[in-house]
């Protein structure tokens, strides 16, 4: 039989756990209440206990690591017949994932061998009132069309969510609760790819979803040199700059600092668009902001609906004066 | 080497509108494309085969009007084309979709006498978004898979591929016969020539039905073998009744704006 069990995989590299896992303990947390069902955090890798305690203060009820020499480095194959297994154990009724790469490459094996439903990169979880499932919500054709996906029949039903979508909670090191390390191996000889070599290609190391204030620039901004006003402001207000599709394309700045639905999704607290015209693919990325600042001279700019604070005008005129008051603000 | 690459023809996703008034997505008029990530994966097919030669078979799971984009594909390298089509496998999710994907293949091998070396596919398909068949074609198959490929290196005895992850790449070897989804190609994928195209407009596109592919269990296909259900579609119009920040200069304008952030403690 089932157990009714939510189990939130939380994700580890060199033994530490990445943040999606504990935002998503967070996201399950109403879920798991209403359900009356306990909410377990799982963990694969090498040395991750400390990953797994820290999930308990971040909102797990209870923890199982899988601990061993194979998992060190993530490989498809360990970890699909290490989780696989584990949930055949266990029968949890939920399991949801981080859309990360190496989330969104497991996933779907684990899924399939267990002949189960699996819904992809999702920007919201609920509850499917008809059926009592976990409502999936995720943008598709491009961020134009959203979906509430159920999987009504076949258990665990399955989920990737997307990273930076919602928030942790606030780590709580009073929290205790049960850690149970599993003894369930994978043979080496039955990993079928190596990583020969791992190449750090971005040299800075941007944290976008963490960050409170957002300071984005969008194909409005012209060039890349005059991101250097909008780097003023971001200055002036403790944010962080970032930028719109169009604007990684034209490298007027890195991969790296790009929102939307090819890039990332962030909900800081604040999160000003200026020169962003607010397509679809851009907002799927920052919709979850707290307080959206819009600046663009276009009136009908479709960023404009999504906006707690709307200017109308130059950027070039209003950033500059803008980045001066914040500054004066703060001495005062 | 021998390749297959599945590819799916797709709405182009950039030129999708919403109808203002009844707020859903307008299909009509939308030009179908060879998904991109599709042509990259075509493209790193076509490089393999110049390098270590072999064939390149493309095939594609969808409606007739598929045969178009199969036929572009004919012309940028591929050798055989498949169209695999048929009503029930209409409605499939990614786990049904793998099912069949992976049974069409399996009997394509048979058809041609061959056995594959790499099955290639895009990451994703940029109208499900979903990035899940790759790998369930793979795990249907009981083949490895390396996903996020943006190259493919070594020997054809020794294929590493270059694997885009956060922060940078992976170099993974991989064994042989594996499943590999594509993100990008070195190349940008090759045009058709005159002569390429009426090259591939002689060949044949074979086109296999459920009947004729007695591998694939029909109530394993379609809605009958889809676990997930979609219960809802909707436009994302999230509309805030946000505030005008007005002002007669950008001084104003500022004060004013401090002013409101500073009035709910934003600051």
């Amino acid at each position: 039989m089932t157990r009714n069990e939510i189990w939130v995989y939380v994700e580890t590299e060199n033994g530490s756990a990445k943040s999606v896992g504990y935002e998503l303990l967070n996201a399950a947390k109403p879920i798991a209440y209403a359900k009356h069902a306990p909410l377990v955090a799982v963990v694969v890798g090498k040395n991750v206990r400390k990953a797994a305690e820290d999930a308990i203060g971040y909102g797990a009820d209870s923890a199982i690591i899988l601990d061993g020499d194979e998992y060190a480095v993530y490989s498809t194959d360990a970890y699909t017949d290490a989780l696989t297994e584990l949930i055949r154990k266990y029968e949890p009724e939920t399991l949801m994932l981080g859309a990360t790469v190496n989330g969104r490459d497991m996933a779907p094996r684990i899924a399939c061998r267990l002949e189960t439903g699996l819904t992809a990169d999702c920007t919201d979880i609920g509850i499917d009132e008809g059926t009592g499932c976990v409502r999936w919500t995720r943008p598709t054709f491009g961020g134009n069309l959203m979906a509430d996906i159920i999987c009504p029949d076949k258990r665990p039903q399955m989920g990737t969510v997307r990273p930076g979508v919602f928030r942790k909670a606030a780590f709580d090191a009073g929290r205790t609760g049960k850690i149970i390390e599993e003894d369930i191996h994978v043979s080496m000889q039955k990993i079928r790819t190596s990583v020969v070599k791992h190449i750090e290609e971005i040299a800075e190391n941007v944290d976008l979803e963490g960050a409170e204030i957002i300071v984005a620039g969008g194909r409005g901004m012209g060039n890349a040199e005059n991101f250097r006003i909008l780097e003023a402001l971001a200055d002036a207000v403790g944010g962080t700059v970032a930028c719109s599709r169009p604007c990684a394309d034209a490298g007027w700045l890195p991969r790296s600092r790009q929102i939307g639905q090819s890039g990332k999704t962030v909900s800081p607290k604040i999160y000003f668009a200026v020169g962003i015209s607010g397509a679809v693919q851009h907002t799927a990325g920052m919709q979850g902001s707290g307080t959206i600042i819009a600046i663009n001279n276009d009136p009908e700019a479709p960023i404009f609906d999504i906006a707690d604070y709307r200017i109308v005008g130059d950027l070039n005129t209003i950033v500059p004066v803008l980045t001066k008051k914040f500054l004066e603000f703060k001495k005062d | 080497m021998n390749i297959c690459v599945c590819i799916k023809q797709v709405p182009d996703t950039n030129r999708i509108k919403i109808d203002p008034v009844t707020n859903t997505l307008v299909r009509k008029g939308v030009p179908s494309i060879i998904n991109p990530f599709d042509t990259y994966a075509v493209e790193m097919a076509a490089n393999l085969k110049e390098r270590f030669g072999g064939t390149v078979i493309v095939m594609s799971m969808g409606p007739e009007q598929a045969l178009g984009a199969l036929r572009v594909c004919l012309s940028v390298g591929a050798d055989e084309a498949y169209l695999i089509s048929d009503r029930a496998f209409g409605g499939s999710d990614t786990l049904a979709t793998g099912y069949i994907i992976a049974g069409a293949i399996r009997h394509i091998e048979k058809l041609e006498g061959i056995k594959f070396d790499v099955i290639m596919c895009g990451k994703q398909a940029v109208d499900g978004d979903t990035a899940q068949v790759g790998p369930q074609v793979a795990e249907q198959l009981g083949l490895p898979q390396v996903t996020y490929a943006a190259d493919i290196e070594g020997s054809a005895s020794n294929v590493i591929v270059r694997r885009e992850v956060d922060g940078g790449f992976d170099l993974t070897k991989v064994q042989l016969p594996t499943v590999i989804t594509v993100v990008s190609s070195k190349q940008m994928p090759r045009y058709a020539t005159y002569a390429t195209r009426s090259d591939a407009k002689k060949k044949t596109i074979h086109v296999l039905n459920s009947a004729a592919m007695p591998e694939i269990d029909t109530a394993q296909c379609g809605l009958n073998g889809s676990p997930t259900r979609v219960v809802r579609t909707y436009t994302p119009v999230v509309v805030k009744n946000g505030v005008t920040v007005e002002g007669e200069s950008a001084e104003e304008i500022a004060d004013n704006l401090i002013g409101m952030l500073d009035a709910k403690m934003l600051l």
